[in-house]
């Protein structure tokens, strides 16, 4: 008997969710940190600066505090498949009688899930008290915000998944993760508009995939970006794309420990 | 008789020169092995002597440096996907996940294995039944003992119906009493279901008790392959040991070496030390001979050889040497999680 690619992929993506609704303390801790970035980051920077007229400074940054929310979440989900190497769990997929590309498509499908959830609770009640009005918001802007916070989602669990696949260790991944966690955060856009920065910044930040994901998303909620919106979601398919892609190879070669 | 002469058994595994390298180290040294379909093969040797190496080449999860590798017919090495539909594997190491309930990592097995809905559920419940873990199949994982964490992969191992199970080190650090009981299921699975099983083991106990064949490996080669009987007689059969005075002994070995029962016959502190090829059956000559120069036998036993003996015999040291020490470092990755 074999699994299809699309059983396996499912078999995994369930895994994921029941572990992550099974234990109460992610799912709070996932909301906890964004609304506290927002409450103390946003409403205080916000005293002393507007972005323009009739944008206030917390309207700014709360699609960059959904983004961070899908960055932290999402390149974390790599923890698990160390966790998997660790303890053995890889092992019992690595012999498995399914396609390769499912293990990994899986793995992805599951974690995004998993991020999306906190990020979508973050997203509604940033709506729902107000922060981004009610009457800013369009149908097509949330369905194009969404479809950005996946794409977010999908390239940071595979970027994720890739440096998990060359490291055996929790602490290793955690230095390198958190080397890279906060320029990510920092470049993308998320507290402040690249617009104005100088050049030399702008450079460096072009190369930040948060930086489109969180730019698209806030053109798309309240209609203020840097880059056109397409070209923002654009840019975003090809980085995930080739995100998923390195994952694939990645986790190809990757031999049980 | 001569039924089980002529009996032709088809191969599930054919070995033939498999050797792996990591880097300057030879884990394995070109072993090559036949494991005949429907028995329970046994690889036994100490800590390090490449059992889970072998295994791991087996079962697809790591490639050989030379060789070759056939499971029912499949490449181990470039027909990955048929030999892994065709396996079952229980690692030396814990696989399952300590998150989901029993149930879960069960059902995450059948998914991964294509097993349809209904089916799934039927054979859940029937292999849940029989490792007896119906009680307790609805808890996480985490808190399952050693035992029940080992059934439950066992049942997982053999769940999808694999021609071929491996089980590494099965046993490894359980209780007695767990030990034997796994012993019933692993006895029950190749006598019931027909599974062929292939099991590494340092224990020669569980190698005794459950395998058809033996290969004694040690160093990355098999230095014998054989029945257990067959290995146990090849140190040259039992040792009857007999308590007598020391002014009978010399009267008493003559007249045995006469009686043509045994050339092999030693002087100890207590008596004598007779090697027969049937202890039971060269009993009775003994005696005879005894009574026969009136030299008056205290006490005799029969000892069957163990392998053990044959282990030592072969390699010349213990097979229990790393045990204590594997068990430690096995404790050790369990309490981190």
């Amino acid at each position: 008997m074999m699994g299809s690619i699309t059983g396996t992929i499912y078999a995994l993506w369930l895994r994921e969710v029941t572990r992550f609704l099974r234990s109460k303390a992610r799912v709070l801790g996932a909301g906890g940190s964004p609304l506290l970035w927002l409450a103390t980051f946003g409403v205080g920077i916000g005293s002393l600066i507007t972005i323009s007229k009739g944008t206030s400074y917390l309207d700014f940054i709360a699609p960059g505090i959904v983004g961070m929310t899908l960055l932290f979440s999402s390149i974390f989900a790599g923890v698990n498949v160390i966790w998997d190497k660790q303890f053995g769990f890889m092992k019992e997929m690595l012999v498995a009688p399914v396609p390769r590309a499912g293990i990994v498509l899986g793995k992805i499908a599951g974690s995004t899930t998993v991020s999306m959830i906190s990020a979508l609770v973050i997203l509604v009640l940033v709506i729902a008290v107000g922060i981004i009005p009610l009457s800013q918001v369009t149908a097509i802007g949330v369905v194009l915000a969404i479809i950005m916070m996946l794409m977010i989602s999908a390239s940071f669990v595979s970027l994720g998944l890739i440096i998990a696949s060359l490291i055996n260790n929790i602490e290793g991944f955690q230095v390198i993760i958190n080397f890279l966690i906060l320029p990510v955060f920092f470049l993308s856009g998320a507290l402040f508009p690249m617009n104005n920065v100088p050049l030399w910044l702008r450079g460096i930040a072009a190369i930040d995939p948060l930086q489109y994901g969180v730019d698209g998303m806030r053109g798309a909620l309240i209609g203020i970006s840097t880059y056109p919106v397409y070209m923002d979601l654009g840019i975003m398919l090809a980085i995930m794309a080739a995100l998923v892609l390195i994952a694939d190879i990645m986790f190809r070669r990757m031999q049980a420990k | 008789m001569h039924g089980v002469l002529t009996k032709q058994t088809a191969n599930a595994i054919e070995v033939k020169g498999l050797t792996k390298r990591f880097g300057g180290f030879t884990a394995v040294d070109k072993i090559s092995f036949d494991v005949r379909d429907g028995e329970i093969f046994g690889l036994l040797g100490p800590n390090g002597a490449g059992k889970t190496t072998t295994i791991s080449m087996l079962s697809t999860i790591i490639s050989q440096t030379s060789g070759s590798a056939h499971i029912y017919g499949h490449d181990a090495f470039t027909e990955k996907d048929a030999v892994r539909a065709s396996i079952g594997i229980v690692f030396q190491d814990p696989s399952l996940d300590d998150e989901l309930t029993g149930r879960e990592n069960l059902d995450l097995h059948g998914r991964l294995y294509g097993m349809p809905d209904r089916e799934r559920k039927e054979v859940i419940g029937k292999v849940l039944r029989l490792v007896e873990l119906e009680d307790k199949a609805g808890a996480q994982v985490k808190g399952y003992s050693g035992g029940m964490k080992r059934r439950l992969e066992i049942a997982r191992g053999f769940m999808h119906k694999p021609k071929v199970l491996f089980l590494d080190e099965p046993t490894i650090g359980l209780d007695p009493q767990t030990r034997r009981r796994l012993w019933d299921y692993i006895h029950d699975l190749n006598r019931k279901e027909h599974v062929t099983i292939i099991l590494t083991t340092h224990y020669m106990e569980e190698a005794d008790a459950l395998c058809d064949r033996i290969a004694i490996i040690d160093h990355g080669k098999i230095i014998k392959l054989d029945t257990p009987d067959r290995l146990k007689d090849s140190l040259g059969g039992d040792l009857v040991r007999l308590g007598v005075e020391k002014r009978g002994r010399a009267r008493l070995i003559a007249s045995i070496r006469k009686a043509k029962i045994s050339k092999r016959i030693r002087e100890t502190d207590e008596g004598i030390d007779i090697t027969v090829a049937n202890g039971g059956r060269s009993l009775p000559g003994i005696m005879d001979a005894a009574k026969a120069t009136k030299v008056h036998v205290d006490y005799a036993t029969v000892k069957r050889p163990t392998l053990e003996d044959v282990f030592i015999n072969l390699t010349g040291k213990q097979i229990r040497e790393e045990a204590g020490a594997a068990g430690g470092l096995r404790g050790l990755m369990l309490r981190r999680r």
